[in-house]
């Protein structure tokens, strides 16, 4: 066990735990933010993604011990009151079924509009290959990607 | 206007009426643990001081803000907008004013509570109507009685009731203290169907904003102070069980509480307690990642109590089935040796499919807290009702003292008709004597599913020299049960005929997958007619249409399942929307349409090759499910459907070796992609008033068809055996 202090969501959060433990635990065990999802726990789904600073990460291979000063965005602080311009748009297209690869699905697309605010549909693809929608909601997510972008505010 | 009967059981009095003397009622409202039931700050009203109950489905506030309770699973099928909204609608309140809650099971308020078959809708139409009609003429009998006025006199309408003549309004806040007291009327009318407002509107998916904000919804995502975790190792093979591990090596690892072997056998089981392994070694813990490395730690020794068997295994049994297999059903019409002899051409092919596993994206958990007297049960099933009725075998209990809640659920497929998670957590729970959460790893979850079983399929036809469709036969065989609606197209459609449904046995577990045989039998039937039709020189189209045309007209057999002008219907709708006939250089089209769960599908597939790789590059869907109730919401079921089949038929497959699946995650196990997606797909609905039927399934098992047919002509190349091609070749 040791002890870090993490910078999620704009708090510090003091915790004491296996250094091992990924991110991903971390976040849904010890810190009840269950909003970051466990779906393959070997980097091919997506569904864990969360914010590292400004890039896009899966949080079940981002060890706690490699986090260190930089700051942690899970999908509970995208936005202060789900106004984010990715989340708006994923509600002006309605785009979910089951939602439980959404949170990652956002927090993809939200990293990579931000990186890339007016992409092409081969960009998106290219993007997002990494997030699994079991439910095949991914024509409404280009979509509300292209929605988002299109709204400037990204 | 309709007039109907109303059906509430005796159960739903006595609650009805105890609620009556209560004032403020307290709503199910578990999920949020300590949250109270917030309502979406978008409600149109404000937070009523006082809720009234006025049946099972229905809760008025003195605000006048609604709750409606939605009695089924949430699996994505999103019935958790659309079942309320049928109950808004003969309520008829503004949908602003509504929130929505989970109910929980409760046999004696509802009836089938469950998600499967694309039932829910279908099932509960009525019962929907009659509850949201039952709770309007309530409120109106109740101002009309403040008034001293007739029934007669008042017209109830988005949450207000007026007098026909006469000045006053009282708004369903106000009077809803007044209709608890009102006896539950005998019949009541429902609305016209001309008079619907928002059933045939597009509604927002309720759980929009808690779902983009990541709040906590899902089974996995339960949480209780004082609750343990717990994960399951099963043995390694089907054909294995377990005889022992290195208990006291695992209770000393850090973060581990207790280890053991679990028994869930339940006595008499019933179709739903299908599963492989009945005795686990259990860990429970505090950390979910304390319980993996424990997992790994694990030295168990397994014993072999039954064949280990592989994909080749699989492969000869299906072969051999298809000669010497039990005949579980068949239908024979005219005298198809005969037709064949006579027969110009005779073409027969061969369609295959693997094993595939559900994978929802939410693997299997569940939440059980057991004492000496009482099991509660949190989290994802399907299956509410046979879930209580297992535990209740399994701890000995009265069904009175099982109760079982749902969570949202992410992704269902048919995985979650099956109980035995929630069992299993049942079982860890009695043990400990603690609530506890089970969780499944992703390994877990894809090497112990209720597998789509594995199928082959032989289809023969017989041409005269008309080239008319005189002899039609299919065989086909699956480990456990063979893939063949004999009563389905094209029985009925043709003078000889026959159908012959072929079981043989596995000990690898199987159920229900997404559109049970109708996912395999679609693309085969539909690829073979296809096939049929260019060797009669005609077009796809217009070849199943003329088999149509002698359904109505002159239907071969004593009974056929679907109906033949429907289904004719879907093809001419997909014909004119897809401009079919015009050709476009270098787009190849390919068509299907298929009858299951009460809905008509047709789809058109246009596909593209770029670099050699195929592309589909639009789909059109006509889909004739009768009364469309959330219509976006159904064009994403459609969506969804089309992207599911191909995926599947394309990429998926699970194989075996001793015993045990050789893809355990999704490195291995291949599932579609955002670039493999079709790059558009347009979805259109037959307008009928028809009583609707369910979209859950139907979407899917045609696009398999119309794949394989595109395929073909973007290839030309025959696909006759899933997954169609191996991750080297990509689609979109
Ligand atoms: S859980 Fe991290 S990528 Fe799947
Ligand atoms: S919406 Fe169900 S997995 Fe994406």
């Amino acid at each position: 066990m040791a002890n870090f202090n993490l910078k999620i969501n704009g708090k510090t959060q003091q915790l004491d735990v296996d250094p091992t433990t990924p991110m991903l635990w971390v976040l849904r065990d010890h810190l009840k933010l269950v909003g970051t999802k466990y779906g393959c726990g070997i980097s091919q789904c997506g569904a864990c993604t969360i914010h590292l600073g400004d890039n896009a990460v899966r949080s079940c291979q981002l060890p706690v011990s490699a986090v260190g000063n930089q700051e942690i965005t899970t999908i509970e602080g995208l936005s202060e009151n789900g106004d984010h311009p990715v989340q708006l748009a994923w509600m002006e297209e309605d785009v979910y079924q089951c939602g439980y690869c959404q949170a990652g699905q956002i927090m993809n697309a939200s990293a990579f509009l931000k990186k890339n605010p007016n992409p092409t549909d081969e960009e998106i693809e290219g993007a997002m290959n990494g997030n699994i929608c079991r439910c095949g909601t991914y024509l409404r997510i280009k979509k509300a990607i292209k929605t988002a972008a299109n709204s400037k505010i990204a | 206007m309709t007039l109907i009967k109303t059906q509430y059981n005796r159960r739903s009095f006595i609650k009805v009426s105890a609620a009556a003397g209560g004032g403020m009622l307290i709503g199910f409202s578990w999920l949020n643990g300590c949250k109270p039931n917030t309502p979406e700050p978008e409600a149109g009203v404000a937070m009523p001081k006082e809720w009234f109950e006025i049946n099972g489905y229905i809760k008025i506030g003195d605000t006048g803000m609604v709750t409606i309770y939605s009695p089924n699973p949430e699996i994505g099928q999103n019935v958790r907008t659309s079942m309320p909204m049928i109950v808004a609608e003969e309520l008829d309140v503004p949908w602003e004013n509504v929130v929505v809650e989970q109910a929980p099971l409760n046999t004696g308020w509802y009836q089938n509570q469950f998600a499967g078959g694309s039932l829910s809708i279908r099932l509960s139409w009525n019962a929907l109507r009659m509850a949201g009609a039952t709770g309007r003429r309530m409120l109106l009998e109740a101002a009309a009685k403040e008034w001293g006025v007739q029934l007669s006199d008042l017209t109830a309408s988005n949450g207000v009731i007026k007098e026909n003549v006469g000045e006053r309004t009282v708004t369903y806040g106000e009077i809803a203290s007044k209709a608890v007291g009102i006896e539950v009327p005998k019949e009541v009318e429902l609305k016209g169907i001309k008079d619907f407002k928002l059933i045939g509107s597009s509604i927002k998916n309720v759980d929009g904003k808690k779902i983009v904000t990541g709040q906590p919804l899902f089974g996995l995502d339960f949480h209780r102070d004082g609750m343990h975790l717990a994960m399951i190792q099963h043995p390694p093979a089907f054909g294995m069980t377990v005889k022992d591990f290195n208990e006291a090596e695992i209770k000393s690892m850090p973060g581990v509480k207790d280890a053991f072997i679990v028994d869930t056998t339940v006595e008499e089981p019933g179709g739903f307690d299908e599963k492989g392994f009945k005795q686990l070694i259990a860990i429970v813990g505090e950390s979910t990642w304390q319980l993996m490395q424990a997992k790994k730690a694990l030295k168990a020794n397994w014993e072999t109590t039954g064949e280990l068997e592989s994909s080749e295994i699989h492969v000869k049994r299906l072969e051999k089935a298809l000669v010497s297999g039990e005949v579980q059903e068949s239908r024979r019409d005219g005298n198809p040796e005969a037709a064949f002899k006579k027969a110009a051409k005779i073409i027969e092919r061969t369609y295959s499919a693997p094993f595939i596993a559900h994978n929802t994206l939410e693997p299997m958990n569940f939440f059980a807290n057991v004492t000496e007297d009482s099991a509660e049960l949190i989290g994802p099933t399907q299956t509410p009702e046979a879930l209580e009725g297992s535990v209740a075998k399994l701890l000995n209990l009265p069904l009175e003292n099982v109760t079982v809640n749902m969570t949202r659920i992410g992704g269902g497929f048919g995985r979650r008709l099956y109980v035995h998670f929630g069992v299993e957590a049942a079982a860890i729970s009695k043990k400990i004597g603690a609530p506890v959460k089970l969780i499944y790893s992703r390994e877990d979850d894809m090497t112990q599913g209720t597998y789509r079983p594995t199928y082959r399929s032989v289809y023969k036809a017989g041409l005269d020299e008309n080239n008319n469709l005189i002899a039609f036969t299919v065989k086909g065989a699956g480990l456990p049960e063979g893939p063949v609606f004999p009563n389905r197209f094209p029985a009925g459609a043709v003078e000889n005929y026959s159908a012959e449904k072929i079981k043989a046995p596995t000990n690898v577990t199987t159920g229900a997958w997404r559109a049970p045989r109708s996912n395999f039998t679609a693309g085969a039937e539909q690829a073979f007619l296809d096939e049929v039709a260019e060797d009669a020189g005609k077009d796809p189209i217009d070849f199943r249409l003329e088999l149509f045309d002698r359904a109505i007209k002159d239907p071969v057999g004593e009974k056929h399942e679907y109906e033949a002008e429907r289904y004719a219907g879907v093809l001419k709708l997909v014909k004119e929307k897809a401009d079919w006939g015009t050709t476009k250089p270098n787009v190849h089209r390919g068509v299907a349409a298929y009858f299951c769960h009460s809905t008509y599908v047709a789809e058109v597939f246009d596909m593209v090759l770029n670099n050699g790789q195929p592309i589909v590059e639009k789909v059109w869907c006509a889909v004739d499910c009768g009364i469309v109730v959330n219509r976006d919401a159904a064009k994403n079921m459609i969506q969804g459907g089309v992207i599911d089949g191909i995926g599947h038929s394309m990429y998926s497959q699970l194989t075996f070796e001793n015993g045990a699946p050789k893809q355990m995650n999704f490195d291995k196990y291949q599932l579609i992609r955002h670039s493999q997606a079709p790059k558009e797909i347009e979805v259109f609905f037959v307008e009928n008033e028809i009583d609707p039927t369910g979209l859950g399934e139907p979407g899917l098992p045609p696009a398999i068809g119309a794949l394989a047919n595109a395929l073909y002509k973007a290839t030309g190349q025959r696909h006759y055996h899933q997954p169609f091609v191996t991750e080297k070749q990509v689609v979109g």
